[in-house]
């Protein structure tokens, strides 16, 4: 069924096809309408669900960690600060292997106090052991859910779906609900490998000394890359009976590029328009969209970036000392390969600042005019 | 209904459960040595209101013929009983004395 949507809404109905059992949140701000209407849906009884309203993000996820302990589909959803306020208990979820999924909303840190969109809350989890999947669109945002527990639960990872705050979460579209029947035989109940058990009683999570913590960390590194196949597999999966498909990349005419953009998140969709502008006067581009940064799909990009002449990464994140966070990413990957091409890297749209397609030509342009970066991080749109 | 728990011996990645965790319950991990302090109930003074047994957090009091009994081997001397007794019928007495 079509509904219209904003992206927050999106994430709810995603959780209630999922048939999550235990909703964990805190209500207020950085919170966003995700929980209010699944806290509807679960006072209206569509949805059989426990609904923990807590007093902290940090609660939040840890009653997810409970639950899903106890062998329940949990959720939760949060944003900025509540993110970096979890930033202790997400390291206990993955490292306890729980399959718990949750949803970030893409807004930028305080001071000064903002609810506009950027990445670095995200970002700042980076290695906390969770996978993070970054989405383009509402429809994206909804699948991207339900694809994230049968692909959680196949590993035992947590799962983040991150989306851009207002552009996303607050934008209507019109997204495609798909019908409860065909999501129930995708993604069966969840059937929990390990669970906490009065007729089995385990302790968890115990003192792990020097001669075997090591083990645990290895294992759940080998998870962490199986999961690279797995998210492609469970993404093909899906698209075989929605017809969307997602993958860890999502390519934008850059089979025969020159050169390429690298992007993630909606200024993707942004960067696309300007890639078929700048097609239509000969410049052979290509637009990169990451989705996955957690397992990083290395192998992927080297794939998609072979023989180009050039690469343009658009961060819209910062880390503070270095340089945008994508950026580092996609150069370390290459760095062991034969790719020997210059990467700019570009730093854009921190605190919401609108990402125009303008602006984005500007981008490329300053790529293709330079032999190579002038400059470590090139700002722009930045009042210097 | 509980299984009699094991000390962990791992060898290796690919013998190690999902996450760190007990195999069995955690009947073998014997806290009370960790004691400096002991908790001894003056079962003369004791009212069995069984306050002590509610506090305690191990739980390391249980109850016997309707009478607090302290477990030894798991208490680890907290002393939380102690405070909490309404009669103060708890002595803490240093161990090895
Ligand atoms: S000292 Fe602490 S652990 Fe020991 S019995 Fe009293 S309350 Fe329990
Ligand atoms: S709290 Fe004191 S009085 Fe009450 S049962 Fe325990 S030892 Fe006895």
């Amino acid at each position: 069924m079509k509904k219209v949507l904003m992206g927050n809404h999106a994430i709810s109905y995603g959780a209630t096809l999922s048939r999550v059992q235990v909703i964990a949140a805190y209500p207020i701000t950085p919170q966003t309408q995700v929980v209010e209407l699944l806290s509807e849906i679960v006072a209206n009884g569509e949805l059989d669900a426990e609904f923990i309203k807590v007093e902290s993000e940090h609660s939040a996820m840890a009653a997810c960690i409970g639950a899903s302990a106890a062998g329940a589909r949990a959720f939760t959803a949060t944003s900025s600060q509540g993110l970096l306020l979890m930033h202790e208990v997400l390291h206990w979820a993955s490292r306890a292997r729980l399959p718990i999924v949750m949803a970030n909303i893409n807004r930028a840190i305080s001071p000064g106090w903002t609810i506009w969109t950027d990445q670095n809350d995200s970002l700042s989890q980076r290695d906390t052991g969770w996978m993070q999947i970054y989405t383009a669109d509402n429809q994206e945002v909804l699948d991207s859910i339900i694809i994230g527990y049968k692909v959680a639960e196949k590993v035992s990872i947590p799962l983040m779906i991150v989306l851009d705050a207002f552009v996303l979460s607050h934008t209507y579209e019109p997204v495609d609900v798909p019908d409860q029947e065909k999501i129930d035989k995708f993604l069966p109940p969840y059937k929990p490998k390990i669970k906490l058990d009065p007729e089995d009683p385990h302790a968890f999570g115990g003192l792990t000394a020097p001669n075997i913590y090591m083990e645990f960390q290895y294992n759940h590194q080998q998870a962490m890359m199986e999961a690279k196949k797995i998210i492609n597999e469970v993404g093909k999966e899906y698209g075989d009976i929605t017809g969307r498909y997602y993958q860890n990349l999502s390519p934008y005419k850059v089979d025969d590029a020159e050169y390429v953009v690298i992007t993630t998140g909606t200024i993707s969709k942004t960067t696309n328009i300007v890639v078929d502008k700048l097609r239509d006067s000969g410049v052979k581009i290509g637009n990169l969209r990451i989705r996955t940064l957690r397992p990083f799909p290395s192998e992927e990009i080297y794939e998609q970036l072979k023989g180009k002449k050039k690469v343009f990464v658009i961060d819209r994140n910062i880390s503070f000392g270095n340089t945008g966070i994508f950026f580092q990413e996609v150069k370390a990957s290459l760095y062991n390969t034969d790719i020997r091409v210059p990467i700019f890297g570009f730093v854009t749209g921190l605190g919401g600042r609108d990402v125009t397609p303008e602006l984005i030509e500007e981008i490329v342009n300053i790529g293709i005019k330079n032999e190579k970066p002038e400059e470590e991080v090139i700002w722009m749109g930045v009042k210097k | 209904m509980f299984k009699p728990g094991k000390k962990i011996e791992f060898k290796s990645a690919k013998e190690i459960p999902l996450t760190p965790m007990s195999l069995g319950d955690m009947t073998h991990n014997y806290t009370g040595s960790w004691r400096n302090l002991r908790p001894e109930i003056d079962y003369d003074r004791c009212i069995d209101c069984m306050i002590c047994w509610k506090f305690c957090p191990e739980p390391a009091i249980f109850i016997e013929n309707d009478r607090p009994k302290i477990d030894y081997y798991f208490c680890k001397g907290c002393g939380i009983c102690v405070q909490e007794c309404p009669v103060k019928c708890i002595a803490f007495e240093e161990e090895g004395k």
